[in-house]
């Protein structure tokens, strides 16, 4: 019993569950009494971002091992042999873990006026969309990786298809086939690694590291087929578009912050931690779809009409910076990633509340409705330019310390052995440029051309709120990474050494 | 030793102050218009001060080059390494220090009276449109502005690598896009005139373009030297060695070259050299003391501070090396090709933008036949005449404004046909644009550009880089001629408008700047004179600012012996070039309506001149239009509608149909009953309505279902 309570008051166990605390309050109360179920919400997710916070305090960033863990049999199966409550948080995943826990209550929180359908509903929805991505960040078993995995996609799927917008029931049935289409490949393999090499246990199964390069390859392909549609990368990219411009302002926050790093955040836990020899074999082909991506999302974003579908296609592009940098396996490249994951957390959360401001107060985002907004709305317009320099990589802001980290370690990997990956990505750099300043231009700058934005209000106090701890960090990381990188250097290292010596092997 | 540290200390301290003014004018005193301008004032004035100590410290050090102010601390850890951060003074360094401060707080100076300071607010007024006789709307958000620039140049100015300088390249490519559009809501009833936020998007683009060619070449530099601090770099022969003996990715050249290369493209777009010019003409939309910052303070002058601090690297392997080759050829060029454009601008602000970009060819040229030392002169005496002229063009516009709203007449009050007469009206920006025009061409002996523009053709003479040389000085011929075009058309003769007769000359804080940068308009050139001039040589302590300079460098480059020769010339380029300009416009000024003669001499060259060779025209057809069809159609419309989405739906038709096959074997092949997982594959068709039907619990069944042949798969296997 004792040993009960000692893991459930374990820092992770805490951190990941504490939502449904909140859950079962919010089932108590009545669904009229909307203000009072709202502070539930928002209080419950606020109280975990202060727990997370304290998992951050116990932190060690010297260590590059995992920390904090928690593991326990869950499911005894046969006599050697089960699935494992294990959880554990390191360098790769601790900065993720906050930005979930961070940019959770934020979108709650903007949702204040935007939801009046269902709050009840929609508030638990968003309670357990937090617990499945910690869970996420947090698994070292493989199965129950993947029970979280799945877990995500049900609220994610509830909040676009009934909170959403008039297409939301294809968009939701896009993203969730989409999605589960691919989970099922990693389903197949992570059973076939259990039953092969008697453990689902993540930590065991990176020590052991003895599957032949030709397993490898089929495994890292299963698992890379959930990863890449989630990412998501080009070509599987269409779900994403639509799912998007149908969610509603908060979700879009929390796909884009949070849920498409669960597929970067794949990438970097499993299959360069399991499958480093197959991870240097097919570094150059990814890296060649990231980089495609790169181009591809910013060709794409430009021409579109609709500014929320403008912003999603610029995650396309964005995180094909994130995948580029993962599959430089080297320091440079994967701490880059990491921060540019957490920086696309932040600059396209922000770019989508902001986004949401506009659609809440005119009941459209197409941008021919727009233009001179700076004039009608000048602290909207300001933020909205830090936000939109911070999303292309102006230096100063986080956005570059990312861009221009994945780019040198790009430049100098030696598992994809060509200048021209880091080339032909810069020119995505330019091509981001481009589709902001158009989108920035278009909305804000001329002079108010459309009647019906004459008397449109200035940002609200909490609208406010919401921003400023987003500005904070765009700032911060743009000024002085230095923190951020040391909370990953030990873990990326000691990855990227498990990576080396994997090719040590492969040449002999 | 003390002193030292004091310096130290104080380069640190050189960019804070307007950079925290930056953020002091956006939070508490935007509401505060003399607040504001007090602020920033009072910033940059600390900055001026903290340059001048540091620079008036390193001229009492000797032998200042070889002990130059460095610190630094760690930015960011990448592996093995950490990337550092630091500022470091050397002499170049102090060049820069002495007149970028200077200008800029001038700038800001200019700016009080420029935005109308002192009158009320004119009720017709709107944020985002240029005031019409009140005071500017957004008065404190343009000093803020201002400040973020200066603080950025002189970012970039005390770095001591280039990830840091980038930092302020890339914050002054932010601030141009802001203050040339800052009025962001002005539009004209000619659709094809290029508006202010027009301007600054195409300014921001084309010079982004530049930089992440730039970035790639710093990635590429980090990557072959490990480090991306000058000094680190260039005094360390072993990289160096390496720099120059690795292959690069351009068979035959030498890495070394070809970074240097990548890197000016950085240049070639923030110095606005051809074939990237196209955006500084137009950046001429911003109010006019934002021109004079881009055009002499900071921008532009920043992208040659950049080459000439990257010159060990361009220069490594001796004279020659393919990089300086084509910095040489895009110079030389540039300057010629703008200096035609500049014949036949009418718009006042324009004449000097094209000026500016062809005195820009002439530092790039004469960095790229390895006159380093002439190419930082000129960068100095330039900033100095061209921030006056810009200010003093300023002066004009609001002088013929003024006129306007005397008499109510609609004219651009920037189109110099416009004017004439000027010098009764505006004694005080007559004399003082009358100083920077002549430095600006050179005239003989007593102006600075005289002495600087004379030492980048002697080099070129001396060291018989012939083609550098001709080309160099048609240009500078038809540089004197249209500057004295221009202070013809302005001031002399009659007025041709009823608003040019009714002009009066601008405040104090606006003509004060003039007074101040005419005084270094004439004398900073003599700091430079050749040690072997005669007479004045020797007077002047045998050209201090090349023994001071050329410490910077880790080697000595050889300089020339003084010869009569290119004196010669350059004197006749300069004072034919200003006499003719007297000859055509000056002897009889033109009177109203009167055709400009040069339409009739040049015939169509004319045209093609005023339309600046229709490179907006070319660009447009062979870039522009491309790049948004492939987006638009090719892109989005094909690919990704129709191919990919429509790959995506095939196969979920596919799905659906061996659903509805699984669904009719299961209702007449096992029992007839309607299975809930058998509803659940049809799902992946059209026909799914679980939600609006409400009926949720289909969903979870579907999930649980899954759930339950999961565990029938694990349970078999674990058998």
């Amino acid at each position: 019993m004792s040993e009960f309570i000692l893991h459930i008051t374990s820092t992770l166990t805490v951190v990941t569950f504490f939502p449904l605390v909140g859950v079962f309050v919010l089932l108590l109360i009545n669904k009229e009494k909307k203000d009072l179920l709202r502070w539930v919400g928002v209080g419950t997710a606020l109280l975990t971002f202060i727990f997370s916070l304290v998992m951050l305090g116990q932190f060690d960033s010297q260590d590059a091992g995992m920390q904090l863990v928690v593991s326990e049999t869950w499911i005894q199966i046969g006599s050697n042999w089960s699935i494992d409550y294990h959880l554990g948080v390191d360098g790769l995943s601790v900065l993720l873990v906050l930005l979930g826990t961070l940019l959770t209550p934020i979108a709650m929180f903007a949702s204040w006026t935007a939801i009046e359908e269902r709050v009840k509903e929609y508030m638990i929805f968003f309670l357990l969309l937090e617990v499945g991505m910690t869970g996420v960040f947090l698994a070292l078993d493989l199965f129950l990786f993947y029970i979280f995995w799945e877990f995500t996609l049900v609220p994610m799927y509830f909040l676009i298809g009934i909170w959403g917008g008039e297409n939301r029931i294809y968009a939701s049935i896009k993203f969730f086939l989409y999605t589960m289409a691919g989970s099922i490949l990693m389903l197949v393999a992570v059973l076939w690694i259990g039953t092969v090499q008697g453990t689902f246990s993540y930590t065991a199964l990176v020590s052991m590291g003895n599957i032949p390069l030709g397993t490898q390859r089929w495994l890292f392909l299963a698992f890379a087929a959930a990863f890449a549609i989630k990412v998501p990368m080009w070509p599987l990219h269409s779900w994403l578009p639509d799912a998007h411009v149908e969610a509603p302002t908060a979700g879009s926050v929390i796909l884009a912050g949070v849920l498409l790093k669960l597929g970067t955040y794949g990438f970097l836990r499993f299959n360069l931690g399991l499958f480093p020899d197959a991870s240097h074999y097919f570094a150059p082909s990814i890296a060649f779809l990231a980089v495609v991506g790169i181009i591809y999302g910013a060709i794409v974003s430009y021409p579109q009409k609709d500014v929320k579908k403008l912003v999603a296609y610029s995650s396309v592009s964005h995180l094909g910076f994130v995948m580029l940098g993962l599959f430089a396996l080297n320091d440079l490249g994967i701490q880059g990633a990491i921060l540019q994951m957490v920086n696309h957390g932040i600059s396209t959360g922000a770019l989508f509340l902001i986004v949401g401001m506009i659609y809440e107060r005119r009941h459209t985002r197409s941008l021919d409705e727009f233009g001179g907004l700076w004039t009608v709305m000048p602290l909207y317009g300001s933020l909205t330019l830090i936000v939109v320099l911070s999303s292309m990589g102006l230096p100063g802001l986080n956005g570059f310390v990312g861009e221009f980290t994945i780019l040198l370690g790009a430049f100098g990997s030696q598992a994809l052995g060509s200048y021209f990956y880091s080339i032909f990505a810069a020119l995505g750099v330019i091509l981001a440029a481009i589709y902001m300043l158009w989108m920035f231009q278009k909305m804000f700058l001329g002079s108010v051309s459309n009647e019906k934005n004459t008397l449109l209000q200035d940002l609200n106090w909490r609208e406010i709120v919401v921003l400023v701890p987003l500005l904070i960090l765009i700032f911060w990381i743009g000024l002085y990474p230095s923190p951020f990188f040391n909370l990953m250097s030990a873990s990326v290292e000691q990855l990227t050494a498990a990576l080396d010596f994997g090719t040590a092997l492969v040449l002999q | 030793m003390v002193i030292m540290e004091m310096s130290e200390m104080l380069t640190w301290l050189v960019p804070a102050p307007p950079l925290i003014s930056f953020f002091v004018i956006i939070l508490f005193t935007s509401r505060h218009r003399s607040m504001s301008h007090l602020v920033a004032l009072f910033a940059m004035g600390l900055s001026l001060l903290f340059s001048w100590v540091i620079v008036f410290n390193a001229l009492s050090t000797d032998h200042f080059g070889e002990h130059p102010i460095a610190s630094d601390v760690g930015w960011l850890p990448t592996g093995d390494t950490v990337l550092r951060m630091g500022v470091a003074v050397d002499p170049l360094t102090i060049v820069m220090l002495t007149f970028v401060p200077l200008a800029c707080f001038l700038i800001i100076l200019y700016s009080v009276g420029y935005s109308n300071f002192g009158k009320g607010r004119d009720q017709r007024d709107i944020s985002g449109s240029p005031p019409h006789h009140g005071v500017e709307p957004m008065y404190s958000r343009f000093f803020a502005f201002l400040s973020l620039f200066a603080g950025a140049m002189l970012v970039l100015t005390v770095a001591d690598n280039l990830l840091l300088l980038f930092f302020g390249w890339e914050i002054m490519g932010l601030c141009s896009y802001l203050l040339i559009g800052f009025w962001y809501g002005r539009t004209y009833d000619d659709k094809f005139q290029i508006t202010p936020s027009g301007a600054a998007v195409k300014a921001f683009m084309t010079t982004r373009l530049a930089d992440v060619i730039m970035l790639i070449g710093i990635a590429y530099l980090y990557f072959e030297a490990g480090t991306l601090n000058f000094r680190e770099i260039f005094f360390n022969e072993e990289i160096m060695k390496h720099l120059l003996e690795s292959p690069s990715l351009i068979g035959g050249m030498a890495a070394a070259h070809f970074i240097g290369l990548l890197i000016f493209a950085g240049t070639v777009g923030k110095s606005a050299q051809f074939p990237l010019h196209v955006w500084l003409p137009d950046a001429m939309e911003g109010p006019t003391p934002v021109s004079a910052m881009i055009h002499a303070a900071a921008m532009v002058s920043a992208g040659v501070y950049m080459v000439i601090r990257m010159f060990p690297l361009l220069n490594s392997g001796g004279h020659g090396s393919p990089a300086l080759t084509v910095m040489a050829f895009v110079g030389a060029f540039t300057a010629l090709f703008a200096a035609t454009i500049a014949v036949a601008q009418n718009d006042v602000k324009r004449v000097l933008a094209y000026s500016t970009i062809s005195q820009l060819g002439y530092m790039i040229a004469a960095l790229g036949i390895g006159a380093y030392v002439a190419a930082a002169f000129h960068l100095m005496t330039h900033a100095f005449f061209k921030a006056l002229l810009f200010m003093g063009s300023g002066s004009i516009i609001h002088g013929v404004e003024h006129g306007m709203h005397q008499t109510n007449d609609k004219l651009d009050p920037q189109d110099m046909l416009n004017m004439g007469g000027l010098a009764k009206r505006m004694p005080t920006t007559y004399w003082t644009f009358v100083i920077g025009g002549f430095s600006l061409a050179g005239f003989p002996f007593v102006t600075a550009g005289f002495w600087s523009k004379d030492e980048i053709l002697a080099d070129a003479f001396a060291h018989g880089h012939w083609w550098v040389f001709v080309v160099l000085l048609i240009s500078a011929f038809l540089t004197a001629f249209y500057t004295m075009r221009q202070i013809s058309l302005t001031f002399l003769g009659d007025a041709r408008t009823e608003s040019a007769a009714k002009a009066h000359e601008s405040a104090w804080t606006m003509t004060l700047p003039l007074v101040v940068l005419s005084f270094f308009a004439v004398f900073a050139g003599y700091v430079g004179v050749h040690m072997d001039f005669p007479v004045l040589g020797a007077m002047l302590g045998s050209n201090p600012f090349e023994h001071f300079v050329i410490g910077s460098l880790p080697h000595h480059i050889s300089g020339f012996e003084f010869e009569w020769t290119p004196v010669i010339f350059s004197v006749v380029a300069g004072i034919s070039g200003l006499f003719l300009g007297w000859l055509v416009y000056g002897r009889r000024p033109l009177v109203i309506g009167q055709q400009d003669p040069l339409v009739k001499v040049l015939g169509p060259l004319y045209g093609v001149f005023a339309n600046k060779y229709y490179f907006d025209e070319l660009y447009n057809v062979v870039l522009v239009r491309p790049v948004k069809w492939i987006s638009e159609v090719v892109a989005f419309k094909w690919i990704d509608r129709v191919l990919i989405d429509g790959a995506l739906h095939s196969v979920a038709n596919l799905t659906m149909k061996i659903g509805s096959v699984a669904v009719w074997f299961e209702k007449w092949g096992i029992d007839y009953a309607p299975d809930k997982f058998g509803d659940g594959v049809r799902f992946s068709g059209q026909s799914f309505r679980v939600i609006q039907s409400g009926r949720v619990q289909d969903y979870l069944n579907i999930t649980l279902s899954a759930v339950v042949v999961i565990g029938a798969i694990l349970f078999v296997i674990l058998r």
